[in-house]
């Protein structure tokens, strides 16, 4: 088994005609993914070739569901689009929309958040910005690279893409369950608490690994929760020690303010909640393996 | 993006929210030339983006002109809390019967927009919610209905603002709250919002930050930048669209994704704990499709800050390939030629790593290290930085 994602998920990319979008089809395609097809509305009912394999275009999401059993959507629509899309995916109550697109106005991910909270919340919605999640072996929705590593008993939790990479690659003899990049924007769907809690209840994965970065209380909320809720060992990284105060890099999320939001306050949260945290990503790779070895 | 407070309030102004307003001086001459035009008492008001400005001294009141120009005089070229005051707002005085709170703004924790309001103003908010916790009213809004008229009203009953002001403010409450999503901001905050003698109710002070992110649709957002704040390498590299921000310290950092590079300013700053206590010099995150003119481009930024001793890339090839980073690397320094004097330490990992590491090999540069791993390449650079100093 593995989270969210499995060999049995369905995948279709709203925005697959544009270039991210064909790019990264084609990765995830190579890399198992089962794609069942694209949706754009100016393109619906033709086929694109994606190295011989035929995807059918789709008008729209609620349609490529009806007629593919689509449970997943992955997507690459621009900025000033993916609300519309995002909530097109709500309406079509698709179970899982994992949002690939950087730079989306914090307005648009709101609204669509309480949309889909008044919808029922039917979807589970991961990013925006964000890498979206790979299950090795199984499947791939995202742009989360396929070749890093394979299956295994560790599941991971991010914000930041690069850093989800960095350590599945100083765990990658040892593999992993699923690996999600969760985004690094101030407001996205899926939290480090919705990952943990479906990394406790899944009998594949023995062991998580949860980064996080400054800025925010997402890490202090998540420490709160694993002391009531998880039993299974987590061990913990965040970015941004020697981050100087009231500079913003790079994720809109990544801004400390004040003392709280500091990678030394979520630290110290996440150690108060039995959490071992690395101070590099090497050493925190090194206490995952005495976990898992003890 | 934070803005000024005259940038807020006469964002406030545009959406029909009443001010109390003035205008801006960048001189002495101009503040009493402004005061004069507006007659009567004036307040002279230190334009930083930064609070505590009463208690720092950057506001004052003025009862004629000449105190205006002398207050101006004074306040001008002030420093409050590392931000030096270039421009003062000399605004209308007001006679203050009562002071209140109001703000929206973005809650992220809880994935919502909040309204923040108390009927007790004045102090600093933070001080506010850690002192009289029971005063502040936070009403969550739903960002799919909005603020109409009758959820202004109950936010406001609920912070038990005097029920004679209660009608006029709502109004203004709607109008904030249509300031805070045409605008897309993610705080907008009048305190005071004020009574004044008259019986209107007025915001004197204002604070607003904007999505960057909604540029896109902002097409006024490019002209409430503060250039002239910016450090000459940053807003050098936001002309070349990299995110780039300058720190203190020795090792120029160049990494891809900013999480990685967060982590690498750690690693080095740690590696430096045993080189002479050397830190990175800045974050420079160029993204997902290294090319080699982004790379250049990078390069070229970090090497004209003469702080920087020396270099550390680190590249984990997620959808970027180690080979076109590689490239980059080797095309950058030839089009720096001898401009390029500073040692770099390379590590490459992920995509294509072994005609990465191929091609920095064959250039052999005599600048260039490789790096196996992070922690050795922080390492490496550190000790660089530490013998060149």
């Amino acid at each position: 088994m593995a989270i969210f994602l499995t060999a049995d998920s369905k995948v279709i990319v709203q925005g697959m005609t544009g270039s991210e979008g064909m790019k990264h089809t084609r990765r995830m395609l190579a890399s198992g993914t089962t794609i069942v097809g694209g949706v754009n509305p100016r393109k619906a009912g033709e086929t694109v070739d994606v190295d011989g394999t035929n995807v059918p275009v789709f008008g729209t999401v609620a349609d490529a569901i009806e007629k593919t059993g689509a449970d997943v959507s992955v997507l690459f629509v621009p900025p000033p689009f993916t609300k519309a899309a995002m909530i097109e995916a709500i309406d079509a109550e698709i179970p899982l929309a994992v949002v690939i697109t950087e730079g989306v106005p914090v307005h648009d991910s709101t609204e669509a958040w309480a949309y889909n909270v008044a919808k029922g919340s039917k979807t589970r919605i991961i990013g925006p910005n964000c890498p979206g999640l790979i299950s090795p072996g199984l499947s791939n929705a995202g742009i989360i690279p396929a070749n890093i590593t394979g299956p295994g008993k560790i599941g991971l939790v991010s914000k930041s893409g690069t850093l989800t990479y960095q350590m599945m690659f100083e765990l990658r003899d040892l593999g992993f369950s699923t690996a999600i990049g969760i985004g690094g924007d101030p407001v996205i769907g899926t939290t480090h608490i919705d990952a943990l809690a479906a990394f406790e209840a899944d009998p594949e994965t023995a062991a998580i690994v949860m980064i996080g970065e400054i800025g925010g209380d997402a890490e202090e909320r998540a420490a709160a929760y694993i002391a009531e809720h998880v039993t299974k060992p987590v061990v913990g990284y965040v970015a941004g020690f020697t981050a100087p105060e009231g500079k913003t890099m790079g994720h809109a999320g990544a801004i400390v303010s004040g003392s709280s939001g500091t990678a030394e306050a979520k630290k110290q949260a996440l150690e108060a909640a039995g959490v071992q945290v690395g101070k590099t990503p090497s050493e925190t790779a090194r206490l995952m393996r005495q976990v898992l070895s003890a | 993006m934070d803005l000024f407070e005259y940038q807020a309030k006469q964002l406030f102004a545009a959406h029909g929210v009443p001010v109390g307003l003035g205008e801006v001086a960048d001189t002495p001459e101009q503040a009493r030339a402004v005061a004069e035009r507006i007659g009567g008492v004036t307040v002279v008001k230190a334009q930083v983006k930064a609070g505590g400005r009463g208690k720092a001294g950057g506001v004052k009141v003025a009862k004629t002109p000449a105190e205006a120009y002398e207050h101006a005089k004074a306040i001008l070229g002030m420093d409050i809390k590392g931000h030096t005051v270039h421009r003062v707002l000399v605004d209308p005085g007001a006679q203050i019967e009562e002071e209140y709170y109001f703000s929206f703004l973005l809650d992220r924790s809880n994935r919502t927009f909040l309204a923040m309001a108390s009927a007790e103003g004045g102090m600093e908010i933070e001080e506010l919610a850690v002192q009289r916790p029971d005063a502040l009213a936070r009403v969550p809004i739903d960002a799919t209905v909005g603020v109409d008229l009758a959820k202004a009203t109950e936010i406001l009953t609920q912070a038990n603002f005097p029920a004679e002001v209660i009608a006029s403010t709502a109004d203004t409450v709607v109008k904030l709250w249509e300031t805070f999503v045409q605008q897309d901001a993610t705080l907008v905050e009048i305190n005071p919002l004020a009574r004044v003698a008259s019986g209107d109710v007025l915001a004197l002070d204002g604070k607003v930050s904007l999505d960057e992110n909604a540029n896109f649709r902002q097409a006024g957002n490019e002209d409430l930048e503060d250039k002239d704040a910016a450090d000459p390498l940053e807003a050098k590299a936001k002309e070349k669209h990299l995110n780039y921000v300058k720190l203190d310290g020795e090792v120029g950092i160049i990494g891809n994704g900013a999480g990685l590079v967060m982590s690498t300013l750690d690693v080095v700053a740690y590696a430096g704990e045993a080189h002479g206590g050397v830190k990175p010099a800045n974050f420079l995150d160029i993204g997902g499709g290294a090319s080699a003119e982004v790379m250049a481009n990078g390069l070229d930024i970090i090497l004209g800050d003469p702080s920087v001793k020396s270099v550390f890339v680190n590249v984990f090839g997620g959808i970027t390939s180690c080979d076109a980073v590689a490239n980059g690397i080797v095309t950058a320094l030839g089009m720096l030629g001898a401009a390029a004097t500073k040692p770099l330490v390379v590590r490459l990992d992920g995509n294509n790593v072994e005609e990465g590491r191929r091609i920095l090999n064959e250039a052999a540069h005599p600048l260039v290290t490789q790096a196996d791993t992070m922690d050795d390449g922080a390492d490496k650079a550190a000790q660089l930085a530490h013998s060149a100093n």
